[in-house]
Order: C-alpha cells, then structure tokens, then sequence
C-alpha cells in the first residue's frame, strides 16, 4: 500500500467540492462562456474521482480519464463554435439575450 | 509528506474553482479554471497517476483553455459586467449545490478497508476477484514497464473498441465545429 492509498477519502471529498462548485456556477452565472469553464470544471471533478480510485480498481480507472478528457474536448470545440455563431447573431453571451425558445 | 503536500494543492484546487466560479470577467474565470487543472494535475501525481498528470497539463491546461482563452479573445466582451443571476436563484444555488456538497461530501470518510468491507457485503456489485488486487498489479506492472505502458497496456487491449470509436468522434466534432463556426458554407 502506497501512500497514495491513505488518501482516498480526502480526493473523493474533494472532487465532491469541486463538482459541487460547477454546480453552483452554472446555477449563478448568465454568461455562456463561464458556464462552459464551470462544466470543464464538473468534468475535472470527476476524472479526479476516476484517477482516485484507479489506485484500488487498476489501471482501466486511467484509460477513461483519457475518454472522458477526448469527449470534453470535443464538446468544448463544437460548444464554442455554437457560442461563436449565437454572438454573430445576438451581439451577446448573456443567456437573458438568448430566449428564442421561450415563445 | 505526502498529505501535506496533498492538502495544499487541494486547498489551491477550491480556492481557484471558487474564484474562478465567483470572477466577474469571463477571461479571469478561464485563467483561473487553468489554475485549478494545474493544481489537479500535482494530485494526480501524488495519487499514482504520473501519465494522466502530464496529459492533464499538456492537452487540458494547454489545449482546450487556450480554445477557451480564443474565443474570450474573439468575441472581445469589453468591460466585464456582473451577470450573477438574482437573489431569488442564488438562495436556490446555495440550496441546490449546498445539498449536494453535503451530501457527496459523505465520501470523505472513505477509506480502501471500509470500500473493500461495502463491496464484499455486495458482491452483485463488482466482480470479487477484483477486490483491489488490480490495483497492485497495475503498481507492479508500472515498475516493470514504466508508467506510460501500464496505462497504454489495457487502451490497446481490453479499450480498442472504444479507442476507436473516439476518432469517430473526434472527427465528427472537428467538422461540427468548422461548419457552424464558418459565416458561410
């Protein structure tokens, strides 16, 4: 047992904290930009609960920290572009200004 | 040693995620999110994921904020002003994420023995065989092939399929991105 080991607990508490951080931030913010940093914010959390427990479970607790790095960088690639083309329309990233579904 | 060291780059963590949720302008919130990866990245190191760590910084910390820190650029915001929503949904944001701290928070008080006594209450949960003795392997397979072949080990083997798929799908987002960021097509 490493000493790597004794800290489970600690990671797991703190990839809580900071999922429930994105959380907040995507609750809070108005801006579309700062709500995709708090969901690459949600998205660390998780690989830091991945990679704790990959110390017990082996290795394969690794390899999907690298899938689940590939999937938010291809969200975030085709959500920028989305935020890239909605500013060219409204001149705006505040979610009040973006309401065309409300009716 | 090691919790110490631990510790502070956990407090470094929260300390940045929560500038970073609470930053007025957008460009300050993406260079601190860059912070938060980076101190992310030391507890990889010191949770045994040496791999992940440089991947972390290289691809993370300096691919995809730099997408992140183009786009603030781009878009050339200008004087940041407050966009925190009102005080009704941010009584409801401290309810909400307040909860759900409290209640993930429980898993501070894991530890390896009691996770091994839970999953062995349960066997229908997990495989018994694999009662941590992968772990074990994996540490034994690093020492024998280096930290970068225990992880590349199970991607080429048992995660082929996957791996594959992954190029599907980076390619589809790459062509997303090009058609919906292009003003014509």
């Amino acid at each position: 047992m490493t000493d790597g080991m004794a800290l489970l607990g600690p990671a797991l508490g703190l990839s809580a904290i900071l999922f429930s951080l994105g959380v907040a931030g995507v609750l809070l913010r108005r801006n579309v930009i700062v709500l995709f940093v708090c969901i690459e914010l949600m998205l660390n959390a998780v690989n830091l609960t991945f990679v704790a427990l990959a110390q017990l479970h082996g290795a394969s607790g690794q390899v999907m920290v690298f899938f689940v790095m590939t999937v938010a960088a291809a969200e975030a690639a085709v959500g920028l572009a989305i935020i890239l083309a909605i500013f060219r329309h409204k001149q705006s990233v505040d979610l009040q200004n973006i309401n065309l579904l409300r009716g | 040693m090691t919790e110490a060291v631990f510790y502070v780059f956990a407090a470094c963590a929260v300390a940045t995620a929560s500038m970073c949720v609470l930053s007025r302008s957008a460009m300050s919130a993406v260079l601190w999110l860059t912070a938060t990866m980076l101190s992310l990245a030391a507890l990889y190191v010191l949770l045994g994921a040496e791999f992940v760590a440089a991947i972390q910084v290289l691809v993370y910390a300096g691919a995809v904020m730099v997408l992140f820190l183009f786009v603030v650029m781009l878009l050339n915001l200008g004087h940041p002003t407050t966009d925190m929503r009102g005080p009704a949904a941010m009584a409801a944001t401290v309810v909400i994420a307040g909860l759900l701290a409290i209640q993930l928070f429980a898993l501070w008080s894991y530890s390896p023995d009691r996770l091994a006594a839970e999953i062995a209450q349960a066997p229908e949960f997990s495989d018994p065989a694999s009662l941590f003795a992968a772990g074990q392997a994996t540490r034994d397979d690093a020492v024998a092939r280096g930290v970068v072949g225990a992880v590349a080990a199970p991607l080429f083997e048992v995660y082929l399929v996957p791996f594959e798929i992954t190029s599907i799908l980076l390619l589809t987002a790459i062509v997303g991105a090009v058609v919906l960021a292009k003003r014509k097509i």
